[in-house]
């Protein structure tokens, strides 16, 4: 074991599998940079939440590191150019997503020049711990392990202060994925300035930094970076999903999350490596995140970490590591455990983007067709959240999705370790995610229908009472009609006003008698007798009228 | 054997009075099993059931005088969940009766002239507007009931089908690939 790394008491967590790592194909060359591209697709939505508001136009000049997304809502964080030059368009586009849907992005167009904003590094010592977490969620940061939630609620203390456990997770567990390694053998005095931070405001106790033993390289470098302070670096057995943050709390301090819970509930928070590193970034620096480390592997020329602007098109990543290699048969978002096929490569990298895998027919053979299920129990023993997969399968593929949720489906953390398992091949984890989607489709209907039930029984109370109030004022008139009716005669006011009214009604008869049409005027003798012939007429029958009226 | 009797009987007695009083000091108002059939109901007041509005469906659905297929909206996930409540067979949507994906009403903004018909006519006060003002529908709030499009005097209201996006998108049930036989 490298020198400086702390030897302390680990808990094994249940269950857990063994994949086959594929780290080293991805380790031999530093983390590079990616060279500018002309042109950036950057969605509003790259973290859990509500999406980012865009606050750029079409034809606008932006700088690197401005803001072109504002935080909506609560658990949301901005968006940032992540180079200078000009917007071209806020429109659709696909994004990385399992379901291969479009979503509003931001497309800019670089202008070469790469000019930045005004960074403007906190003075995070002395400034109000709200007023930081506010910055940090202008400047979005998102975790960046892989479920992008918004750092800044992860920092709050909360009123109790009782988060006395920081952890950093450099653990990294799933196979092939080496950016956390590659960020922690390169840059480990950075991620310790950032967990100062994250200490700083967490008011945190104790930092523990859980890297997991086959990566002797990232403990050593980042045992050195901590040596005399008082952060423990501590060497984890490498388990699958030793990196889940339920499962690297209880390695590390044997405290177990409730069920539905979260780490906090026992005192620990967990932030990726990564995050430390974006916060060191964000706080030292003054520089929003605009960039991450993605790892590109597999059957590419040559596989490696890159550090990619956010934005940058995953086709165009590909291809800074050597491009696909011929028989590659398409790209994972994320590990082979929990990734997902991606749908387009023209879709860009996201803050939740850690990893383009390149599959071949070699290491991703298609899936066997799956077989009934035997009830072997293998997915139990194999379940780190100790639930009964077997069970959940099958009330979720009868869609008793009651049962699902009395057998905790809300505890699994798809971690794939009872679908690597299944000696019959069944795609378990897909199931329990269509559970759980199908679940929340539910309770979104439910709470639509709930709305629209308290609308309409408000509506109907109030037409029932505006009828009401209608009824009774015209009831009230009448009333008072009546009562005024008996003494209008002797009342002077009521005379006064019908004699005005009768005056304006004669005047209104004689102005009408006066008006002559005028284009009788000068009229030819035959015509003028033609009209006076009409006007007898007219006469006669308007006295016929008046003789049959009487 | 006849104060066995006379114990049981006594005790028959009092107990039946007790339950008698229970019944009348701890009385429901409402039915419970019409607000239970009226939370599975969409709520879409729609009245293509031909009651005006879901919780009198769900009164005559009580009361043994409809049927449970009348819900258009509700569909036939509807129609199963209200068979599983009242313990009978489900079956297929009624007679003329068609479902339809989900779609929020659109006003034409150009084309409104603000006579508040549809106001009016909307359930669930979906309609923000005034007399000869522009009118428009708060898509968040609009059940897709269609009661708007008919009284519209200029045919500027349309229904337009909600489409999936990234929050509303749900996976799929997986599709099992089937063994090849020989």
């Amino acid at each position: 074991m490298a020198t400086g790394v702390v030897a302390r008491r680990l808990y094994r967590f249940p269950g857990g599998v063994h994949p086959e790592g594929h780290k080293s194909v991805s380790t031999a060359t530093p983390i590079a940079e990616m060279p500018l591209l002309p042109r950036y697709v950057v969605p509003l939505r790259q973290h859990i939440g509500e999406p980012a508001s865009p606050v750029v136009q079409p034809g606008d000049r932006v700088l690197r590191g401005q803001l072109i997304g504002r935080p909506e809502g609560y658990v949301s964080v901005g968006v940032h150019a992540p180079t200078s030059g000009r917007v071209l368009a806020v429109e659709m586009r696909p994004v990385p997503h399992p379901s291969g849907l479009m979503d509003l992005c931001v497309v800019i167009e670089a202008d070469g020049e790469d000019r930045a904003v005004e960074p403007t590094p906190l003075d995070w010592h002395r400034m109000d711990a709200s007023a930081l977490r506010n910055r940090l969620r202008e400047m979005g940061l998102a975790g960046l392990g892989g479920a992008v939630f918004p750092s800044f609620i992860k920092l709050n203390p909360g009123a109790k202060r009782q988060i006395p456990i920081l952890i950093l997770n450099g653990a990294e567990c799933e196979p092939w994925i080496t950016c956390d390694d590659m960020l922690m053998r390169e840059r480990a005095s950075e991620i310790l300035m950032g967990a100062q931070v994250m200490r700083h405001m967490l008011c945190a106790e104790e930092v523990l930094v859980g890297i997991e033993d086959n990566k002797p390289e990232a403990l050593a470098c980042m045992a050195e970076a901590a040596a005399g302070s008082d952060v423990e670096v501590v060497a984890v057995p490498t388990v699958y999903p030793g990196g889940g943050g339920k499962q690297l709390t209880y390695t590390l301090t044997g405290r177990v999350t409730p069920s539905k819970g979260l780490t906090t509930d026992v005192g620990v928070q967990v932030f990726n490596v990564g995050t430390a590193y974006s916060l060191y970034r964000a706080v030292h620096l003054g520089e929003p995140l605009v960039s991450r480390v993605v790892t590109v592997t597999g059957h590419v020329g040559s596989p490696r970490s890159l550090e990619v602007r956010l934005g940058s098109p995953i086709a165009e990543v590909i291809g800074a590591a050597g491009g696909a290699l011929p028989g590659a048969t398409g790209e994972v978002i994320g590990g082979p455990m929990m990734g997902f096929d991606l749908h387009d490569a023209s879709a860009p990298v996201t803050k939740a983007v850690n990893c383009i895998l390149v599959k071949n027919a070699e290491h991703f053979p298609p899936k066997p067709p799956p077989l009934p299920c035997i009830r072997c129990g293998e997915c139990a023993r194999a379940c780190p959240a100790e639930l009964q997969p077997y069970e959940l399968y099958w009330y979720a593929r009868h869609r008793d999705f009651g049962k699902t949720q009395s057998y905790s489906l809300f505890d699994c953390i798809e971690c794939g370790c009872c679908s690597y398992v299944c000696p019959s091949h069944i795609p378990l984890v897909d199931f329990y995610r269509f559970a759980k989607s199908e679940i929340w489709a539910r309770e979104r209907e439910k709470q639509a229908a709930d709305l629209a039930r308290e609308r309409h029984e408000f509506r109907s109370y109030r037409l029932a009472r505006e009828k009401q109030e209608k009824a009774e004022r015209l009831a009230k008139k009448a009333s008072e009609r009546l009562e005024s009716g008996a003494v209008a005669n002797d009342d002077p006011e009521a005379a006064r006003k019908k004699a005005i009214l009768a005056a304006a009604i004669e005047r209104a008869k004689q102005a009408r008698a006066a008006v002559q049409p005028k284009n009788v005027d000068d009229l030819p003798a035959d015509k003028q007798r033609e009209i006076d012939a009409i006007e007898a007429r007219r006469q006669q029958h308007a006295s016929a009228a008046q003789t049959s009226d009487t | 054997m006849l104060s066995a009797i006379l114990v049981m009987s006594g005790l028959a007695v009092v107990l039946g009075g007790v339950l008698g009083w229970a019944a009348i000091r701890f009385r429901v108002e409402e039915d419970p099993l019409v607000e239970k059939i009226d939370a599975i109901l969409p709520q879409t007041q729609c009245g293509q059931c031909g009651y005006p509005g879901c919780k009198p469906y769900a009164e005559a659905i009580a009361k043994g005088e409809a049927d449970i297929n009348r819900c258009p909206p509700g569909g036939e996930e509807g129609i199963r969940r209200l068979a599983e409540l009242l313990g009978v067979e489900p079956k297929p949507l009624g007679e003329g009766l068609t479902h339809k994906p989900k779609s929020v009403a659109v006003i034409d903004e150009n084309l409104c002239i603000g006579c508040t018909l549809c106001i009016q006519a909307c359930p669930v006060d979906a309609i923000v507007g005034a007399a000869k003002q522009m009118h428009t529908v708060v898509p968040e709030l609009c059940t897709g009931c269609e009661l708007c499009v008919q009284p519209c005097p200029v045919d500027c209201i349309h229904m337009e089908v909600i489409k999936e996006n990234i929050t509303t998108w749900k996976w799929r049930y997986p599709v099992l690939a089937l063994k090849k036989v020989a």
